[in-house]
């Protein structure tokens, strides 16, 4: 075990041409945090979940895994550091072609030697935990939009990632449902040790489970907090206090 | 209290153990020990249900010795729960980590779907050639429904009540027409080669070549050029018509057209049907021009004829009413090709995959609706002397 962060974020400037979308991003994500990237609309944060993730080489900076710097490494490095990632993305992206079952198994089938039989528990057993037991042989198209975006976590959960990575987990889910995702994240957590980066603006969401976060403006493009969101609501950046307080303080 | 134990473990490698005490009448006690982390290869909850004695009611754990785990342990566990469960063995729980526990809690939350979607086993030939027709029976009414839509709106633009925007109109003249000049003008700069070398092989028997001249004028203007620039069309801009409708059926934006009152037929169907009622002609009289420049050159070169000879030959060659069958065929193709890339689009699912179904249709449609129209209209043409 190496005694670097888990995840470290240095330096990171994120653009599209000469757009700069957020600059000089440095922040720290320990094992076992929930960590939340918030801020308003189009402040950046899908945009540093994609540089997170290896969709979108940064401008400039780096991410280190562990210590190791992710974008200056060779690609079979990359690849397998992203193996230890699993990806919710904002509207699930299932493959439409398969069916959940299939899904969530396919990164099962490729990356393990499990044997079919076993696959089958697994793929259940994910799909339960995220309250779709049952719907194994439905097809995407045949799902609401909540439901999409649970089987997504559900793939995402497939090989036991170290890090799971969530983009916009409750929005376009009921209350009820919500709050049981939000449960999840945090046994995850407790039970497996999953570190876990949440991309959301969903208030409650980011009070009850984040244990860590960083605060993207849209005016000065660039953080202004990072640290836990309750005491950033106590004491922090008086615009932080404005946008965990939906504008009354 | 114990009486009797199995031992199961994997091969040397794998570091899990599972053991199975039967510790009352009708209790048995599953002992995990070791590390069970899906990184190895773990064991199917089914191993057990051997283990399990007939008139079995209890099942506990225990799970002192227990390494790492992840969900390779949970996935064992909820199998085995359902297979208790099914059996009517109670399961007592209180032996497993509280993490387990949870989180099987929260797996079981939730009833299954009890609706299952069992996938079709193997059907017959005859089975499915009985589908297929019947979905292409059931198919026919819809086409007509959706000609007869067309024809509606086709009557709003007359009385000038057609809901679109003469700029998307401009854009897909420029998509489908001047876009379309290089490879139609390849295509058929090759189609008039061949016709040319075609006839020459065979007049050279009579001593007749000149004639080259009116074989490829008349071929290409009557024909090929309309038929040649029919298929290019189906190929480029029927595809890309359903892939865009398809795409905008996926996205719900035709949805959002229907709820604010605006047909979607006169906003995006009407424009890119007149398009290509519009350009197709054009492109057929240019197709047709290209096509006797490669016979002129292949004469001239080849087979010795005087580009002087090649050109009164055409012109005494080529009447009037070649043009206007050329032009007619070139319009009912680009209908034809407009109709059945609109129509497999707004037909579309709403997945991605229904999008590449819609487009690879239109484009099959497209190249038999041509085909069905081009034997039509030359036997009514035939018949009428034209």
């Amino acid at each position: 075990m190496s005694t670097e962060p888990h995840i470290k974020i240095h330096n990171l400037t994120m653009g599209y041409g000469d757009f700069i979308v957020q600059h000089d991003l440095n922040c720290v994500i320990n094992k076992g945090d929930i960590f939340v990237i918030m801020g308003g609309n189009g402040c950046g944060k899908t945009t540093l979940m994609r540089a997170l993730v290896g969709l979108q080489r940064p401008t400039t900076g780096t991410i280190f895994y562990s210590g190791e710097d992710f974008w200056n490494i060779p690609q079979e490095d990359q690849e397998r550091l992203k193996r230890r990632l699993g990806i919710m993305f904002q509207s699930g992206a299932l493959w439409s072609s398969l069916t959940l079952a299939e899904n969530v198994a396919l990164p099962l089938r490729e990356y393990t030697t499990l044997p079919p039989r076993r696959i089958d528990e697994l793929v259940s057993f994910k799909l339960a935990l995220v309250g779709l037991a049952g719907f194994e042989e439905f097809y995407p198209v045949e799902l609401s939009g909540g439901m999409k975006k649970r089987a997504g976590l559900a793939r995402a959960m497939a090989l036991d990632p170290e890090i799971l990575v969530i983009d916009e987990p409750s929005s376009g889910l009921d209350p009820l449902t919500a709050r049981r995702l939000d449960d999840l994240i945090l046994e995850l957590r407790d039970s497996l040790g999953t570190t876990i980066v949440v991309v959301t603006h969903e208030l409650a969401s980011i009070l009850n489970i984040g244990s860590n976060s960083v605060f993207l403006d849209t005016e000065t493009r660039t953080m202004i907090a990072t640290g836990n969101p309750r005491e950033a609501l106590r004491s922090g950046d008086p615009k932080v206090r404005h946008f965990l307080t939906r504008g009354e303080a | 209290m114990m009486k009797r134990a199995h031992s199961i473990s994997g091969n040397q490698e794998a570091a899990w153990n599972l053991e199975t005490h039967l510790v009352g009448p009708d209790e048995v006690q599953v002992v995990f020990t070791g590390r069970w982390s899906t990184d190895q290869e773990l064991p199917s909850s089914e191993v057990l249900h051997g283990k399990l004695p007939e008139g079995l009611h209890r099942l506990s754990f225990s799970t002192a010795a227990l390494g790492v785990w992840d969900s390779g342990l949970l996935a064992f566990l909820a199998a085995l729960l359902k297979f208790c469960n099914n059996r009517g063995i109670v399961v007592d729980q209180s032996g497993l980590p509280a993490g387990v526990q949870h989180l099987l809690a929260m797996a079981l939350a939730v009833p299954a779907q009890k609706e299952s979607r069992r996938k079709g086993g193997r059907r017959t030939l005859f089975f499915q050639v009985g589908t297929e027709i019947i979905a292409f029976l059931r198919g026919l009414p819809e086409m007509l429904h959706f000609l007869g839509e067309i024809t509606l709106s086709f009557g709003r633009l007359l009385t000038g009540r057609a809901q679109f925007r003469m700029g998307d109109l401009w854009l897909e003249i420029e998509e489908v027409g001047p876009r379309a000049l290089v490879i139609v003008s390849v295509i058929c700069f090759l189609v008039g080669l061949i016709l040319a070398y075609l006839g020459a092989d065979q007049l050279r028997m009579v001593g007749a070549q000149r004639f080259i001249a009116d074989l490829v004028a008349i071929g290409m203007v009557r024909e090929m050029g309309a038929l040649m620039t029919g298929i290019i069309i189906a190929g480029r801009t029927g595809a890309a018509f359903a892939a865009q409708l398809g795409t905008m059926q996926v996205n719900e934006e035709i949805d959002a057209f229907k709820t604010l009152g605006i047909s979607p037929i006169d906003f995006l169907v009407l424009p890119r049907i007149m398009a290509l009622m519009l350009m197709v002609p054009l492109l057929t009289l240019y197709a047709g021009f290209i096509g006797m420049l490669a016979g002129l050159l292949v004469s001239n070169t080849i087979f010795d004829i005087s580009v002087f000879e090649y050109y009164t030959e055409t012109v005494q060659a080529l009447e009037i009413k070649h043009f206007l069958v050329g032009l007619s065929k070139g319009s009912v193709y680009g209908a034809m090709v407009a109709y059945s890339g609109c129509l497999r689009g707004m037909q579309c699912g709403r997945s991605a995959e229904a999008v590449g179904e819609a487009a690879t249709s239109a484009v099959v449609t497209g190249i038999l609706l041509i085909t069905i129209s081009a034997s039509l209209m030359t036997i009514i043409y035939y018949q009428l002397g034209i």
